[in-house]
């Protein structure tokens, strides 16, 4: 059995480990839970619940913050 | 210089049960660097201060985020739905952005034209009405359209935002009558949002009477940022005390300002 599988990040394939969860893969990119929101086949995974969540194979997670605009 | 004005009281600016103390509003975008942006919105005197939703750079190859540059204790950040064409996708930009964990404002965007950047009216409120509900205030971007504010309104918005003209275009205050109709009409703030290129038109638009401005390219895309957001701040202000003193009546023709008795033979 292979120990990655592949999802959608941010519309980018990439491949994870198999089991981890949004907050693993958060640690995977560098990436500070605080700075991001998070989203999971569309829906929102606030920040307590982002070690909870696992991620399976062909699920497409979003990673936004906030940049400049008017 | 500081003049005290005693017959000129202002009301209080609230929007969404938030008293805000400046009534020029400012965005983020566009500035050609951070530190430039940040001396732009203290010279402006903004109080609130408006953001918007993107992904993440995950390659790290640039760094896009803009809460290293904003104070969150400072500023009162209003994040938009900018780029959304539907309502479906200003509904999930506005649940992200909530989910950042700042406030439950926003400034709502729906976009049915992309070379004039217009709103759809009807995913507007489409999405007003489902922001609403969802317990968001909601400020919405709109055309200058009576009909459309009115309902914007009804539907529970906190704030409507005609546009003085379209976004980023610098052509000014298009539509006076347009706004200070929608002004004259609503019981909540009325705010323009978008088209001010310089100090004029954001003076002239205060002078229609409504609650306040919001911009973002007349700074950004000033030569000198900084100095125009002073120039803004000064407009707006102008602006509105002129609308409360009250302007003198237009008239056809001339009246002498000097006597005409006593005149030499």
């Amino acid at each position: 059995m292979n120990d990655s599988i592949d999802v959608m990040v941010n519309g980018e394939p990439r491949m994870v480990a198999r089991g981890a969860t949004l907050l693993e893969l958060l640690r995977s990119l560098e990436l500070d839970p605080r700075a991001v929101v998070v989203e999971h086949n569309r829906a929102i995974v606030r920040r307590p619940r982002l070690g909870d969540v696992t991620v399976a194979a062909g699920d497409a997670i979003e990673l936004v913050h906030f940049v400049g605009g008017g | 210089m500081t003049i005290a004005v005693d017959t000129v009281r202002d009301t209080p600016f609230v929007v969404g049960g938030r008293t805000l103390h400046s009534r020029l509003m400012v965005g983020t975008g566009k500035y050609r660097d951070n530190e430039t942006m940040a001396r732009a919105i203290e010279a402006a005197g903004a109080e609130v201060v408006t953001v918007a939703v993107r992904r993440v750079d995950l390659d790290r190859s640039k760094e896009t985020g803009i809460l290293h540059h904003l104070d969150p204790n400072r500023y009162f950040l209003l994040a938009n739905t900018a780029g959304c064409f539907t309502a479906d996708d200003a509904v999930r930009y506005a649940r992200l952005a909530r989910e950042a964990g700042f406030n439950e404002f926003v400034k709502l965007e729906v976009i049915g034209d992309q070379e004039t950047l217009l709103p759809d009216v009807q995913g507007l409120l489409d999405a007003a009405r489902t922001l609403v509900k969802d317990g968001f205030k909601v400020l919405a971007y709109t055309n200058e359209d009576l009909v459309t504010a009115l309902r914007l309104e009804d539907a529970g918005c906190a704030a409507v935002m005609p546009l003085a003209s379209p976004i980023g275009s610098g052509l000014g205050l298009l539509n006076p009558y347009g706004v200070r109709t929608i002004k004259r009409r609503l019981t909540v703030p009325v705010v323009v949002d978008a088209g001010v290129g310089t100090a004029s038109d954001a003076c002239v638009t205060m002078e229609q009477g409504v609650d306040g401005i919001l911009m973002n390219t007349a700074l950004a895309a000033a030569r000198d940022p900084v100095g125009m957001a002073h120039a803004m701040r000064l407009a707006v202000e102008a602006g509105r005390t002129a609308y409360l003193a009250g302007r003198m009546p237009k008239r056809e023709v001339a009246v002498p300002s000097s006597p005409l008795e006593g005149m030499l033979d």
